[in-house]
């Protein structure tokens, strides 16, 4: 057996021993394992998720001629555990739907379900055990060129979401102390030329925004004549054309002008009303708690500071003493929340120690970046979804199409509880089908009180020559999204998606619907 | 019996799609059993790389009803491959990837064939390429991208209105991933911009100025390029580095340990320095799924026109919730690749070589160590030594006689380039016009008649 670090690499690059520690601690169950579920599966134990459970109760009848006739789920088992066994891989045979009447308590056991292929009926009984059990369920679904992916749990609170592309945290438009001071140190106006365009451009801003403030009162640049007048004023502080730290200074600006405080974003978080915290609080909404508190008294209006700085024209020497001096400003904010985190911990009747210093420590890195995703249960959006944004997405050239499967998706399945196939699953009905599925169509839209709205003519077709199928490269693509949706709520890093996934693959134009 | 019942199973979600009539389809569209058979027994694909991207295109190629693939992919199995090439296992490491995965997927799905080519995509003739009706990419790099095509745009031809010829056209369904993101697109040359319209978005890897890896270093990575670009050679006078070999990699470690230690810099690891050293770029086998799944959907829509197809290049980022987007990129009429050829004036007497060296100094072109082909003929190549040989006595002829007297036509050369400071090989397709031959073939074609 190779070293598991090097088989993980690539992997461990984006999530980390963290993350991985995570994958590897969870318990996966997965409903119907054809194509679209087991290519789920397939995804989840090439990244070394602990332990799967199939439950199919079908047996062989495509794929491989060898298995023709056996369990499904035992044949879909042995075929991934091949595939790394580092992973626990167990079945049952039988049929998920009488699972989950059955014995719903069965789902207690695991981290996640992933259901393939069910129907509404089963979905909404199965998301009413998941979310009573608070396991992660994800909802899977291909029908011909079309299906969906949904997530389903209460609430899902990111720490580290990892954003491609987020402004750093520099604080060029309120600097606290020991950095004025630092920039206060430097005198561009004696330095040799070779000092002068090696001095980091957070250097420039703040001695210039310093200068700025003095003339004008206080306040920084902020209609489009200060702005460029300021750019003018660091062009002229150059001393040579080739200054790459002053094009940095200037193509920096906007971080002075930006305004104060927190994001909107982070606002609405530290207003819900879980910020409120009792003794049934997650440690999550505790430390959004603290920061509440810190960001109106210590932070003065501020987030604790992240503590890192991108790389920039510096010295060495220079850039070494930026970076601590960042550092400490960090670890100091991260002392006080800590504090804070302990009191309310206190004062709530928990162990003041019970949230870890490093769990505290990654909350004010990512203290600006943190997301809170919020899933109704299937049934409310199913019986009572938002009508404005329905009918929005109906009208819209570039949602109607996904709008249309979603409604269609669900009407075969009322299609089906009448009449005990799929439109256009058998040959030989195809006409009678259409008709039948319109109406469908019709009382559904009635029911979700989108009276007069209409689903084309040519998707109700199309939807009954699908007929039910389960195209592989369909199955891989949401088994796919599916996958990627699991890894990002097992390991609490990225942020999952929120709304219904709706698989377009006739242009390709998929959307995600949020009802 | 039986055999024909499975056989019939496994192709039936897909008769669905192939053999009923439908209003959302292509224009050419025939559904019919006809049409499946067609796919099954004629339609030839070809996967380029059997990495991360080509394991799946396989797998999935092989499930939606193609049985007639082959791949092609220079490189062996890796134990850092295992995460996401589900095709190979840890006894396979070492092993052509080609092989292994054409083996694989031929165990699994019965009555499929998979020819491997374990080779450099730049080592096949340009006609192995001309037998697919698609091909399909799986690939990593930019350079192979750019190869392929311009390998499958050399076999788009025009008429004499600029209107490419339908028989000529090789589609290219490509896909690539990155951690969390990817694409999948459609290139339809002569109709779709092909990779070099949009180059753009591949933009280089920016790299350090050697003046800040050697005078004020800031980052680890900094650290690491130097001890890997300046140390190394300083050291080690005219060994080359080998990112593969284990041993100069700890050098290289140890080495930036030392100089981040002097600097005071942070965040040296023997994982960040093979990650900039080799410039590694994550992947997980979610992401490689789903843009393979996606090419695989367009291959099948393409070929057998049950669908609408992609439009023309589709973005996946599941970093922040879940983005898709398609966007509709146009075509560049310009294009030295795919557009109509480049067009060059020459004088009746000008001899092979003399035209080979006007190609290096061709501002546009700056191609070297050109090989030129006319038509199925070479007329001059520089590799291999036998060829070589054989068409050396070309060099001092007219190119105008050489190409059979015709006063306008295509040539291909193929050479190398530089893009970004790097050489790369390339292929282009140009269009010769002979200066006051017009009056020539009339006669000719006058005395033929």
């Amino acid at each position: 057996m190779a070293e598991p670090k090097t088989k993980y690499d690539r992997q461990l690059r984006i999530w980390g021993e963290q993350g991985q520690t995570a994958l590897e601690k969870a318990s996966i169950c997965l409903l119907n394992c054809g194509p679209t579920g087991s290519e789920t599966l397939k995804n989840l134990v090439l990244g070394g998720v602990g332990s799967i459970t199939v439950i199919d109760g079908s047996k062989v009848e495509l794929v491989n001629e060898s298995c023709v006739g056996q369990s499904k789920a035992k044949c879909v088992c042995t075929f991934l555990q091949e595939l790394n066994d580092a992973v626990k891989a167990k079945f049952i045979e039988e049929y998920p739907e009488a699972l989950v009447d059955s014995n719903p308590s069965f789902f207690s056991q695991f981290t996640l379900v992933v259901a393939t292929q069910l129907t509404e009926d089963s979905m909404m009984k199965l998301d009413k055990i998941c979310r009573e059990a608070n396991v992660l369920l994800i909802f899977a679904r291909s029908y011909g060129l079309t299906g969906f992916v949904r997530n389903s749990v209460k609430e899902h609170a990111v720490i580290e979401s990892k954003p491609d592309h987020f402004l750093d945290d520099l604080r060029l438009n309120n600097p606290w102390s020991e950095l004025k001071r630092f920039a206060e140190s430097i005198d561009l106006k004696v330095l040799d030329p070779v000092a002068h365009k090696h001095t980091p451009y957070v250097v420039i801003l703040v001695k210039m925004a310093e200068e700025w403030a003095k003339a004008h009162g206080g306040a920084l640049p902020s209609t489009r004549d200060e702005k460029k007048e300021f750019k003018e004023l660091l062009k002229a502080g150059m001393v040579a054309m080739d200054e790459d730290n002053y094009k940095e200074a200037i193509e920096a600006s906007f971080k002075v002008f930006a305004p104060r405080g927190i994001s909107s974003d982070l606002l609405q978080i530290i207003h819900d009303s879980c910020s409120e915290v009792d003794s049934n609080s997650s440690d999550f909404w505790v430390m959004v708690a603290a920061l509440k508190e810190f960001i109106v008294n210590e932070g003065g209006g501020e987030a604790p500071l992240e503590g890192s700085i991108p790389d920039m024209t510096s010295s060495t020497e220079l850039y070494v003493n930026l970076q601590k001096i960042y550092l400490a400003k960090a670890e100091a904010d991260f002392l006080v929340l800590q504090q804070r985190v302990k009191s309310i911990l206190k004062r709530i009747g928990r162990d003041p120690d019970s949230i870890s210093k490093a769990m505290i420590k990654s909350f004010c890195k990512n203290a600006r970046k943190l997301k809170v995703c919020r899933y109704r249960l299937i049934e409310d959006e199913f019986s009572n979804p938002a009508v404005s944004e329905l009918q929005k997405y109906l009208s819209d050239e570039e949602y109607s199409v996904a709008m249309g499967f979603y409604i269609l998706l669900r009407a075969v399945d009322r299609f089906a509880a009448n009449y005990n196939s799929f439109p256009g699953q058998f040959e030989g009905e195809l006409d009678e089908d259409i008709s039948r599925l319109k109406t469908a169509v019709v009382g559904l839209l009635n029911d979700l009180g989108c009276n007069g709205s209409t689903v084309t003519e040519d998707l109700i077709n199309e939807m009954c020559r699908f007929g039910a199928s389960e195209l592989h490269a369909v199955a891989a693509f949401i088994g796919g999204i599916a996958s990627q949706e699991v890894i990002k709520l097992i390991t609490k890093q990225f942020v999952p998606m929120v709304g219904t996934f709706i698989f377009n693959g006739i242009d390709q134009k998929s959307q995600l619907l949020t009802l | 019996m039986a055999e024909s019942t499975v056989h019939q199973s496994r192709s039936r979600d897909l008769d669905k799609l192939l053999l009923r009539p439908g209003n959302l389809v292509a224009p050419t569209f025939e559904p019919g059993a006809q049409l499946r058979d067609d796919l099954q027994e004629y339609a030839r694909i070809l996967v380029v790389g059997a990495g991360g991207l080509g394991c799946e295109l396989l797998k999935d190629l092989a499930l939606s009803g193609f049985k007639n693939l082959e791949v092609i992919d220079m490189d062996r199995i890796e134990v850092t491959n295992l995460n996401r090439q589900f095709l190979f296992r840890l006894e396979d490491v070492g092993k052509p990837k080609a092989e292994v995965a054409a083996r694989r997927v031929m165990e699994r799905v019965s009555g499929v064939n998979i020819v491997p080519h374990f080779c450099r995509i730049e080592d096949k003739d340009i006609d192995f390429y001309r037998d697919f009706i698609i091909i399909v990419l799986g690939l990593d790099s930019v350079e192979a991208r750019s190869y392929i095509n311009a390998v499958a745009c050399g076999f788009l031809e025009y008429d004499s209105d600029d209107k490419p010829i339908e028989e000529t056209v090789k589609p290219m369904v490509d896909g690539g991933t990155e951690g969390f993101k990817g694409h999948a697109r459609v290139i339809i040359p002569g109709s779709t911009p092909c990779f070099e319209c949009t180059i753009w978005l591949f933009p280089p890897q920016v790299k350090f100025p050697l003046c800040t890896l050697a005078e004020t270093p800031r980052t680890a990575a900094h650290c690491i390029e130097y001890a890997h670009l300046i140390k190394w050679d300083e050291v080690h006078s005219g060994k080359t580095f080998d990112p593969d070999d284990p041993e100069h990699m700890k050098w290289v470690y140890t080495e930036a340990v030392k100089r981040a230690e002097l600097f005071g810099i942070q965040g040296v690891t023997y994982s960040l320095t093979q990650g900039v050293v080799k410039n590694i770029i994550p992947a997980i086998a979610s992401t490689n799924a789903i843009v393979s799944a996606a090419c695989t959907l367009e291959t099948l829509k393409l070929v057998s026109g049950c669908s609408k197809t992609l439009s023309n290049y589709l973005t996946y980022n599941g970093v922040e919730g879940l983005h898709i987007k398609v966007t509709e990129f146009v075509k560049d009429k310009d294009c030295l690749v795919c557009g109509p050829g480049v067009l060059l004036e020459l004088d009746t007497s000008v001899t092979l070589q003399k035209f080979i060296d006007m190609l290096e100094e061709h501002p546009k072109l700056l191609l070297s160590k050109a090989s030129v082909s006319h038509q199925a003929t070479n007329l001059y190549m520089q590799a291999p030594q036998v060829l070589e040989e054989m068409t050396r006595s070309n060099l001092n002829l007219p190119l105008f006689e050489l190409m059979g007297k015709v006063p306008r036509d295509i040539v291909h050369v193929t050479g190398t380039t530089s893009r970004d400071d790097k050489k790369a090989s390339c292929l282009r397709k140009l269009c010769l016009v002979f200066k006051g031959a017009d009056a020539v073939t009339d006669q000719d074609m006058a005395v033929g008649a």
